[in-house]
C-alpha cells in the first residue's frame, strides 16, 4: 500500500511539473506517506477507513460528488458550476497521477437516437478539453458515448431530463 | 481537405482497442439464408381497364377482396405445414388476408368465413358463390407439393362483377419459405389494384428492447414485413443500435458497444461473422449503405465534432463528406445515387441538408421552424421523410426540395423513418412517455391509416429493406 502511494506520488509529481507549470505551486506533490492533510485545495483528504484509492468511491469522495457536471438542452459548454466542479476533478487528477478516466456523455430523451450519440460525445469532449486546459495530460481521459441510452432519472419530464444531460468522470481500474 | 483518409480495417489495427475476436461476443447463432424462390409463366396481365383503380390516394376506398382457402391438388405431407398441404393452403390464405387488412386500401374476407374452392375451381371460379358476398375482387390459389419437397404456389385474382381473370402468377419455393408464396401473392393482389410498386415480400431489420428504461437490453433481430419469421441476431450483452440491411440481405450494418465504444460493424447474415467499419480509435455511428451496395456512409466524432464519411463497402479509403463544426451526421442517398439528405446542427438547431454524392452543394433544405432530424429519402424518389421536432417528436414528410411538409404521425415521440420499398408506407417507432416503452408503428402517406406492429418485445429503430432478391 505504501509503496503503492509513493509511486504515484512520484508520477503525480511528475505530471504537475510537466504538465501544469502555472498551477504547479499550489499543487504540491503529497508526501510519500498516506495524505491526512488538506492541501489547500477542494480536494478532500480521504483517510484510512475511506474508500480505496484507484476507486471510483475514493474518486467520489474526494471530490465532494464533484464527478458529474451538466448541461442545458442541446448544450455542450462548460458552465461556471461545471468549471468549478472541473477544477476540483483537475485538482484530484493532479494529486494521483497514475489515475486515468472515462468522461461518459449522456442526453436527456427528448433527441433522436444518432443525434444524441454524437452530442454525448461532444459534452464528453468539452469536459474533456477543459481538463486539459487545466493541465491534466489528454491520454489520461478517455471519453464515450451513450447518448440517450442510459438515464439516470426515469420521469420523462423537465426535472429528469436536466438530471441526465451529464457528463460523469469514472475512474479506469 | 475532404480527403482525409483512414485506414479501413480488415486487418487488426494497433488502434483496435479490443482484439477481433473479442468483436463477436455477443453474436448468437447465424440465421440460415432463405432459399430462392421461383417464378413461374409471368401474367398474361391485360394492362389498364379498372375502373375503380384510383391513384390518388387520399380518394382511395376500400376494396373488398375475398381471399379463399388455397386448394391442394392432392392432400400432401409438406415440412412447411403439420396438417399437410391442404392446411398450408388455408394458412397462406391467412397470410394474404392479414397482409392486405389495415392498410386502407383493402376490406379482405379470410378463408375462415368463405366457402372452400376445390382444386378444379381456382381456375373456373364458381361465380354464383361470390357475387352477393359485397366484394369486388376474388383471389384463389392452389398449394401443389413436388416430386422435389418444394412447393408451388399459385395466385390468381378475379373480377366478380366482370366474372373475368385480371391476373396471376405462380411460384416455386422450398417448404420453409412457404410465407414468400403468401407475400408474393399479396404483392401481386396490391400491384395489380393500385397501380403500386410490391412491398410484401420483404424484411424488416430492428432493435428488440427489453429490461427497464436505465438497464436496457438492446438486441440486433430480423423478420418478415409482417412480423413472422422472428429472429434474433445478437445476445444481448452489449447494445446494439441502427440497423440497415444492406440492399441483397446479405449484410447488416448496425451499432455495437461490444468493445465498450459505440461502433459500426458489418455483420454478414449467412456467416454470422463481423468486422468494423472503420477502425479509427473514434466513435462511428449512422451507418447507411448506398442503394447499389457499394458503399457505406457512417458519421464519426473526432474531438466532439461529427462528420460524415463514405467508404467502399468492400474496404479501401474513407472520404470526409462533411466539414463544418458541429454534428453532421446521418445521411440517406436519393434512388439514382446521385444525392445525400443528412442533419446538420451547423445552423445552430438539427436541420436537413443536401449535398451532391462527393460532399459537393451542401445546403439547407428546411426552413419550417422546428427541427429536422433522421431524413431517409424514399425509394420512390418523391419524398423525403424526416423525425419532426417541434414540441413533440413526429413523422413528417416533404418534397426533396423542402416544400409540401406534411406531419403524419402525432405521438409524442415518433422518430426515425424508414421506408417500405415501394415508398407507400413509412415504418418508425413510438416512445411512450415516462415508461420508455417503445414499439414499432408504420402510416401511409395520408397519415390517416396507422398500425402498430408486433413484435415479440418493445422495438425500436426500424430498418425497412428492399423487395427481396
Amino acid at each position: 500500500m505504501n509503496i503503492r502511494l509513493a509511486t504515484i506520488a512520484l508520477l503525480s509529481g511528475t505530471v504537475a511539473l510537466a504538465g501544469c507549470a502555472k498551477k504547479a505551486p499550489e499543487q504540491l506533490p503529497p508526501a510519500p506517506e498516506q495524505t491526512t492533510t488538506d492541501q489547500g485545495t477542494t480536494v478532500a483528504p480521504v483517510g484510512d477507513t475511506g474508500p480505496t484509492l484507484g476507486t471510483q468511491a475514493h474518486f467520489e469522495d474526494a471530490v465532494n460528488g464533484q464527478n458529474v457536471i451538466y448541461f442545458d438542452t442541446d448544450r455542450f459548454n462548460i458552465d461556471s458550476a461545471d468549471a468549478a466542479a472541473l477544477q476540483t476533478q483537475a485538482q484530484y487528477l493532479s494529486r494521483y497521477g497514475a489515475i486515468s478516466i472515462t468522461i461518459e456523455g449522456h442526453t436527456d430523451e427528448r433527441g433522436t437516437r444518432e443525434y444524441n450519440l454524437a452530442l454525448g460525445e461532444r459534452r464528453a469532449n468539452s469536459a474533456k478539453n477543459y481538463l486539459i486546459s487545466l493541465g491534466v495530460d489528454a491520454n489520461r481521459i478517455r471519453t464515450v458515448s451513450y447518448g440517450k441510452e442510459r438515464p439516470v432519472a426515469l420521469a420523462s419530464n423537465a426535472a429528469a431530463w436536466s438530471q441526465n444531460r451529464r457528463a460523469v468522470s469514472v475512474v479506469i481500474n | 481537405m475532404k480527403q482525409l483518409i483512414f485506414a479501413l480495417a480488415l486487418f487488426a489495427s494497433p488502434l483496435a482497442s479490443s482484439p477481433l475476436a473479442a468483436q463477436s461476443s455477443d453474436l448468437g447463432t447465424p440465421v440460415a439464408e432463405g432459399g430462392s424462390v421461383e417464378t413461374l409463366g409471368e401474367a398474361e396481365a391485360e394492362e389498364g381497364g379498372l375502373s375503380f383503380t384510383v391513384t390518388d390516394e387520399s380518394d382511395w376506398s376500400d376494396i373488398g377482396v375475398a381471399i379463399a382457402g388455397f386448394a391442394a391438388d392432392r392432400d400432401r405431407p409438406t415440412p412447411a405445414n403439420a396438417n399437410g398441404t391442404a392446411a398450408l393452403g388455408r394458412e397462406i390464405s391467412r397470410v394474404i388476408t392479414a397482409n392486405l387488412r389495415n392498410n386502407g386500401i383493402f376490406r379482405p374476407v379470410g378463408p375462415d368465413s368463405l366457402p372452400q374452392p376445390s382444386f378444379a375451381q381456382i381456375t373456373s371460379p364458381s361465380w354464383g358463390s361470390w357475387s352477393g358476398r359485397g366484394v369486388e375482387m376474388l383471389v384463389h390459389g392452389y398449394v401443389s407439393a413436388r416430386a422435389d419437397g418444394r412447393l408451388t404456389v399459385g395466385c390468381y385474382l378475379y373480377d366478380v362483377a366482370l366474372q373475368d381473370e385480371l391476373i396471376r402468377e405462380g411460384w416455386v419455393v422450398p417448404p420453409a419459405d412457404w410465407r414468400r408464396a403468401a407475400h408474393k401473392c399479396s404483392d401481386l393482389i396490391y400491384s395489380r389494384l393500385t397501380g403500386e410498386s410490391p412491398f410484401f415480400d420483404s424484411r424488416i431489420a430492428y432493435i428488440a428492447e427489453t429490461g427497464p428504461k436505465d438497464k436496457r437490453i438492446k438486441r440486433l433481430a430480423i423478420m418478415d414485413s409482417d412480423g413472422a419469421n422472428h429472429r434474433f441476431l445478437t445476445l444481448g450483452s452489449a447494445t446494439a443500435l441502427t440497423p440497415r440491411y444492406s440492399p441483397d440481405y446479405k449484410k447488416l450494418l448496425y451499432l455495437s458497444y461490444v468493445d465498450g465504444n459505440p461502433r459500426i460493424y458489418v455483420y454478414d447474415i449467412g456467416t454470422g461473422r463481423q468486422q468494423l467499419v472503420a477502425e479509427t480509435g473514434n466513435p462511428t455511428l449512422a451507418p447507411r449503405w448506398s442503394p447499389d451496395g457499394r458503399n457505406i456512409l457512417y458519421s464519426m466524432a473526432v474531438g466532439g465534432n461529427t462528420d460524415i464519411y463514405r467508404v467502399p463497402a468492400t474496404g479501401g479509403r474513407s472520404v470526409r463528406l462533411t466539414d463544418t463544426p458541429g454534428i453532421d451526421i446521418g445521411g440517406s442517398y436519393s434512388p439514382d445515387g446521385s444525392k445525400i439528405v443528412f442533419e446538420s446542427d451547423r445552423s445552430g438547431t438539427q436541420q436537413c441538408y443536401v449535398m451532391d454524392a462527393d460532399g459537393s452543394n451542401q445546403r439547407r433544405l428546411t426552413f419550417f421552424g422546428g427541427r429536422c432530424a433522421t431524413p431517409e429519402w424514399s425509394p420512390r424518389g418523391d419524398q423525403i421523410a424526416f423525425t419532426r421536432i417541434a414540441g413533440d417528436f413526429n413523422i413528417a414528410v416533404m418534397n426533396p426540395n423542402g416544400r409540401n411538409l406534411r406531419v403524419l404521425t402525432s405521438g409524442w415521440q415518433d422518430e426515425a423513418p424508414t421506408w417500405a420499398p415501394n415508398g407507400r408506407i413509412i415504418q418508425f417507432f413510438r416512445t411512450t412517455r415516462n415508461s420508455g416503452r417503445s414499439g414499432l408503428w408504420q402510416v401511409d402517406l395520408t397519415g390517416r391509416n396507422e398500425r402498430r406492429l408486433k413484435t415479440p418485445v418493445d422495438a425500436s429503430d426500424p430498418a425497412w429493406g428492399p423487395i427481396l432478391p
